[in-house]
């Protein structure tokens, strides 16, 4: 039966790390990165492929700079 | 194996926000609301009838993140720019952005007369209770108790005054067809923003008078807080005294 | 055959911001100069006329606000007060002049300061001359001394504008806008059609479509060195308008020994003075300022040059007699007579002033 897969993209030097996105994920799968982006900030990475591309992330980024993909996979 | 491909792609910036980075704070739900408004003038494809006011405050350099034609009004004066811009430009699209001290201090009389004129335009107004840009002075909205750098031992309402509720003031007036107080700190509130922001301009479209929508939001640097320390702290001190939810629909006041 | 009507200036000059292809008016009443705002209600172009909308708004700070807002989209748009109102509106003009926004503003001045009185004033002159709002700038600022240039001023003021994104205000007072006289009333022309603004205003907010990137009005730069420019071109616009658009009348001036300068309705008073003082052998001229800025300095100073002496008339404790001096350096010390809080000259008190400290007889 085919399975929805879900992966975000993330804009990794605009990220400000808010971490607000790591609240809204309903699988828990995104959380921040251990080194740093241009900025200096730590930035949102996903940590385990449960994402199920929901898109709450990328609509609750206060810098829009998530981007989210949902495919059907076998 | 990545699924990462256009054709699977379900959500990203709208093209109508620039590719400048946003001069907001981290976690400020400013970057949120602009984007829904630019998403919302994408789909209904109005980009070239569509004209912005921004304020005084943290939004004044919102011309530089929303791709539309956008005037910068004095402080308090939007709704003043935009009463005359929708009178002068009937068929165009038009909407005022302003932060707390913009509309509900300063710019109180041209909020409540605009409103009160019900110009066929869309009102967004950012309640964080503070003054963002200047750096954390109280505003008309600041709670009872609540420190600022203006009200550093909490805001003494004996000397100070009270938190003002702007939007309840407007939402009877007759011009007002739909007011709306929102957040944007989540998934779900942030998608009823966008809902409300499409049925404002499409309000403002069949001449039906104003839609007033007040978002309260996160000032992480005025409040001191994390981002989601900043949320948390919204919902249990801000929402009980600024309620989510409509207040005005179709010209109906909500019972409550 | 020209339509010549006994007109209030006020009244004149509304007639004629609908007949200019004025697009908007938005003002708030105050005396001496609500006739416009009236007038124009009950003429009610929008619906019956040309389409110009007009409208009260909740204040003065309001109105000049609605200006900056029409004028960032290319629209012909004005507003009229007097001076308290004026005062109101002096951060919005240092807006509309730092975003470069072509528009009209009329002040039919009365006597001040505060509250003050609802007659006839010229004590605004430093206000609208030297810019009563912050920063360096400035405005056209013409001065109407008669119904018919209340009529005729609102085209050319609008032209000038437009010509070089500024607001050109009118500085009446209270006699003209009160005065009833014979007016010939201009021609009407039409409204700017959408596609016109596009082409005349190409930097108006009149939507983004894709030839072109968006359109921002705004008079904010947190980055000092371009502000710094920005202002550098205000200045050259400025002189701009100092090398061509200077107007004045000379009123028996070829001859004169004496001359007194004085604009607006203080002008049309000196002019008695001219004829009683030349009733008694004293050779006097009028020169009249149509423009306050640009001044009329060259042709000040080349007066100064031949005539024995100088005296400004105004209503105010003396403001324009200082441009006056410093036009005209150091060939005279240039006199002045003026009547404040309202109160008007008599010729005859004017002839007075004329013979005691001009001719010191």
């Amino acid at each position: 039966m085919a399975k929805v897969k879900g992966e975000i993209v993330v804009d990794k030097d605009r990220c400000k790390g808010c971490e607000i996105c790591t609240t809204v994920c309903p699988v828990n799968s995104i959380g921040m990165s251990n080194d740093l982006n241009n900025k200096g900030y730590r930035y949102a990475v996903t940590i385990n492929g449960d994402c199920t591309g929901c898109t709450n992330c990328g609509v609750v980024c206060p810098d829009g700079v998530i981007s989210v993909y949902r495919a059907k996979v076998e | 194996m990545s699924i990462v491909k256009p054709e699977n792609l379900v959500y990203t910036k709208t093209k109508l926000m620039t590719d400048k980075t946003l001069s907001y704070c981290p976690g400020c739900g400013h970057g949120v609301v602009h984007r829904m408004i630019m998403e919302v003038v994408d789909q209904m494809n109005i980009q070239d009838k569509t004209i912005g006011i921004a304020p005084v405050g943290c939004a004044v350099l919102a011309y530089d993140f929303m791709n539309v034609d956008m005037q910068q009004a004095a402080h308090g004066r939007a709704p003043a720019l935009g009463t005359a811009i929708k009178r002068l430009q009937p068929d165009k699209y038009v909407f005022t952005y302003q932060g707390d001290g913009d509309l509900a201090a300063i710019g109180t009389a041209e909020t409540i007369h605009c409103c009160n004129r019900g110009e066929d335009i869309v009102m967004i107004f950012i309640n964080n209770a503070i003054y963002g840009m200047t750096g954390g002075q109280m505003a008309p909205t600041t709670l009872a108790n609540m420190p600022s750098s203006t009200s550093p031992y909490g805001r003494d309402v004996a000397r100070m005054g009270y938190p003002l509720k702007i939007t309840e003031m407007v939402a009877p007036l007759a011009g007002v067809y739909n007011c709306s107080r929102h957040s944007v700190h989540t998934p779900v509130a942030v998608r009823r923003l966008k809902r409300a922001i499409q049925k404002g301009f499409e309000a403002q479209a069949a001449k039906k008078g104003i839609t007033f929508i007040e978002v309260v939001s996160n000032c992480n640097s005025g409040w001191k807080k994390t981002p989601n320390d900043a949320n948390k702290w919204m919902e249990e001190n801000l929402f009980p005294v600024y309620p989510i939810g409509d207040i005005k629909v179709d010209g109906n006041m909500v019972e409550k | 055959m020209e339509e010549v009507k006994l007109m209030k200036g006020n009244e004149a000059f509304a007639e004629a911001v609908i007949r200019s292809g004025c697009d908007g008016y938005f003002g708030y009443p105050i005396t001496p100069q609500s006739e416009v705002m009236e007038y124009l209600m009950k003429e009610d172009p929008e619906l019956k006329r040309t389409g110009m909308v007009v409208l009260q708004a909740e204040s003065e700070v309001s109105a000049i606000n609605m200006v900056y807002g029409g004028a960032g989209c290319g629209k012909r748009v004005m507003t009229s007060s007097s001076s308290p109102g004026m005062s109101l509106k002096q951060e919005g003009i240092s807006y509309i002049a730092g975003a470069e926004l072509p528009c009209l503003i009329l002040n039919v001045a009365r006597g001040g300061p505060g509250l003050g009185t609802i007659q006839p004033s010229q004590a605004d002159y430093f206000q609208s001359v030297k810019g009563g709002g912050h920063g360096d700038y400035r405005m056209i600022v013409l001065a109407p001394a008669s119904v018919q240039e209340m009529a005729d001023f609102v085209s050319l003021g609008f032209d000038l504008a437009f010509k070089y994104r500024i607001a050109t205000l009118i500085l009446s007072d209270g006699v003209i806008g009160q005065l009833m006289e014979k007016v010939i009333l201009p021609e009407e022309r039409p409204r700017w059609t959408e596609a016109e603004i596009i082409k005349n205003t190409p930097w108006a907010t009149t939507g983004k479509t894709p030839d072109r990137e968006r359109n921002i009005i705004t008079s904010l730069d947190l980055d000092p060195a371009k502000q710094e420019q920005h202002v550098y071109k205000l200045e050259a616009k400025y002189n701009e308008i100092e090398k061509n658009e200077v107007r004045y009348e000379e009123i028996k001036c070829d001859d004169a020994e004496y001359v007194v300068v004085a604009y607006g309705s203080a002008a049309r008073i000196c002019q008695k003075v001219v004829d009683l003082a030349r009733a008694e052998g004293i050779k006097l001229g009028v020169f009249r300022p149509i423009t306050l800025f640009p001044f009329p300095k060259k042709q000040i100073r080349a007066l100064g040059q031949r005539v024995k002496g100088m005296m400004s008339v105004e209503y105010s404790l003396g403001q324009m007699v200082e441009d006056v001096q410093l036009a005209v350096g150091g060939a005279l010390e240039v006199q002045f007579y003026g009547r404040v809080g309202g109160m008007i000259p008599t010729p005859e008190e004017v002839l007075e002033a004329v013979k005691s400290k001009l001719i010191k007889k």
